[in-house]
């Protein structure tokens, strides 16, 4: 799937834009993998997710787990944009007084787990899904999952268990960027075939761009994909999408930026603007 | 021991909706009545113990009551990050219960056998680490996990231990239990050492020595008020646990009379595992007593450390 050349509209490049600013004022951050999810996280908080800002432990919510934490720079940004929280707190990204850390916490409000080490989030995904399901809630679990993450085993533990339990109201998203911090996943550990390995769990498997808004929206508005099943949808990504030279770089990991890449990061997001 | 603390929980979980028990493929028949009665909230499940603990947390976030069991490596070593991570930064009621705490499985060797639990479980802020002495406290204890804030670690004995605490004592979280008086010694023990403890203090009354006994069922938070005011009448005090001597009861006590800063001359040891894996097998008892932990090792230890306190007061 082409996803490298999907274009972006305006308002994910702004998503982006903000992005950048939290990086340059911190100082630090994990753009590509925020990047990758810009789409998804975008579409969950605009068209899919039910949720009360004013309330963000509303009993009728939508659970959503950033399972892969690290991209938490693309969820503070809605987040703040939904009104969550003061935008003023995406400034202070990462300060010792800062409500915005590294990794997602539950003291920010909208997110239900704290996450950061990998392989958590599926397995308390799942943990709601049953508590909804004794509960008889409607309410749907979406756990957003990395590739590198899934090297991880509690991942297939959490898959075999949802499998059996046939959590139909369980939504994995998995951001299928293929490269994770040290090269290509599959140089480190290839995970193909991807969409076999879910099946032969008991899900249902969907395969979209997940940079194509259309694309995500309609996927993640008719589910359960199969009554009966869990659902995967696997988002085709680029790590580091909609900055060029940032895109399947893995220097862009975990990066300390200069003041010339912040400029070109910049072009590339807005035009020749700079930072706010 | 097991059996008891299981069927709390299926009574408990009888009256109240919130309570849910997950097995990691426990023994068959584990808890027939509670999958009968109560399917709903009960879930024996693979041997997957990170991803358990991950299910338990999730469940508790979503205000359910959880009360996991598998054995007690698994449910601590095996899923620690899970537990430090998924229940112990949320703070989340789950409580997970260690079948064979210390050498219950010594004959099946040191992947089995559970000495580093409890020093594993003190690390995490807000963990409370539970370690009764007999199924009759153990009765008395699991109540009181109900509404307790956040997790809670249950470390069980064989079974069939004999019973050494008071039917009659309601059991409190945090609470230290005086269990014998005497001013020439005191022995602090957890768990199932209660029992050589309170032994090895009769044996050192027919000698003449006086030795208190406090029981400490809960590791942590730790009765520091009970066990300072004990402390500072004692010229010789003991820790006896089930439990490598680094982390446990005893790195706990240590702490604590260290900080208190003593003017009186005194003397410590703790009694345990001496930061060795067990290379026997045996029984739980045989393998006790061949690693230092009996009554006549606190009986012995005693003597010495007054000898030695003798000395230093010269």
């Amino acid at each position: 799937m082409d996803t490298i050349s999907t274009k972006l509209d305006k308002r994910s490049l702004e998503l982006r834009k903000q992005i950048v600013n939290m990086m340059k004022k911190a100082g630090k951050g994990h753009p590509a993998s925020a990047f990758s999810i810009v789409e998804i996280i975008r579409v969950l908080y605009d068209d899919i997710l039910k949720y009360n800002p004013k309330n963000p432990k509303w009993a009728l919510r939508d659970r959503f787990i950033l399972s892969k934490g690290h991209g938490c720079l693309a969820l503070y940004v809605i987040l703040a944009e939904k009104g969550f929280f003061p935008k003023e707190e995406l400034d202070r990204f990462c300060a010792l007084d800062g409500l915005l850390g590294g990794h997602p916490e539950t003291k920010i409000p909208g997110v239900e787990v704290a996450t950061g080490s990998l392989g958590h989030g599926l397995a308390v995904g799942i943990g709601m899904v049953l508590a909804a399901r004794y509960d008889k809630a409607k309410h749907k679990v979406f756990v957003l999952i990395g590739d590198g993450e899934s090297n991880e085993g509690a991942i297939w533990e959490g898959a075999l268990l949802a499998g059996k339990h046939k959590l139909d109201s369980l939504v994995v998203i998995q951001d299928y960027n293929k490269c994770q911090s040290y090269n290509r996943t599959c140089e480190v550990q290839d995970l193909e075939p991807l969409t076999d390995k879910w099946k032969s769990f008991g899900f249902a498997v969907k395969e979209i761009d997940g940079h194509d808004i259309s694309q995500v929206k309609k996927a993640l508005s008719s589910l359960p994909l199969e009554k009966g099943k869990p659902s995967i949808i696997i988002c085709h990504t680029v790590k580091g999408k909609g900055v060029s030279f940032m895109e399947y770089n893995t220097k862009w990991h975990h990066p300390k930026p200069t003041d010339d890449e912040y400029e070109q990061m910049y072009k590339e997001v807005c035009g020749e603007e700079k930072a706010k | 021991m097991r059996k008891t603390v299981l069927n709390e929980v299926y009574k408990l979980a009888k009256q109240d909706k919130r309570i849910f028990f997950i097995g990691s493929d426990v023994g068959a028949g584990t808890l027939d009545e509670f999958k009968k009665d109560i399917p709903e909230r009960f879930f024996i499940e693979g041997i997957y113990e990170q991803n358990l603990t991950g299910v338990a947390a999730g469940l508790a976030l979503e205000g359910k009551i959880v009360y996991f069991n598998t054995i007690a490596t698994f449910i601590t070593r095996r899923n620690f990050e899970q537990v430090v991570l998924d229940l112990g930064l949320h703070h989340l009621n789950v409580r997970l219960i260690g079948n064979g705490g210390g050498l219950v499985y010594a004959p099946l060797g040191p992947t089995h056998q559970a000495t580093d639990d409890i020093a594993i479980m003190r690390a995490i802020p807000g963990m409370t680490i539970l370690c009764p002495a007999d199924a009759e406290e153990m009765k008395r204890l699991v109540p009181t996990t109900v509404e307790h804030k956040g997790p809670i670690y249950i470390r069980l004995g064989k079974g069939g231990d004999p019973i050494v605490t008071n039917p009659k004592e309601p059991f409190i979280i945090g609470k230290a239990y005086p269990m014998r008086q005497g001013n020439d010694a005191l022995i602090i023990s957890t768990g199932i050492c209660l029992k050589m403890s309170l032994e090895a203090a009769d044996e050192l009354a027919k000698q003449g020595i006086k030795a208190a006994v406090v029981h400490v069922p809960t590791v942590k938070p730790l009765d520091e008020k009970t066990i300072l005011s004990l402390a500072s009448k004692a010229p010789v005090i003991v820790s006896v646990e089930e439990h490598n001597i680094i982390g446990g009861l005893g790195s706990a006590i240590s702490e604590l009379l260290a900080e208190a800063n003593f003017s009186t001359a005194k003397r410590f040891k703790r009694i345990g595992i001496n930061d060795v894996f067990p290379e026997k097998y045996g029984s739980q008892d045989s393998l006790m007593k061949y690693l230092g932990i009996s009554q006549e090792s606190i009986i012995k230890t005693i003597k010495e450390l007054g000898k030695e306190n003798g000395k230093a007061k010269k």
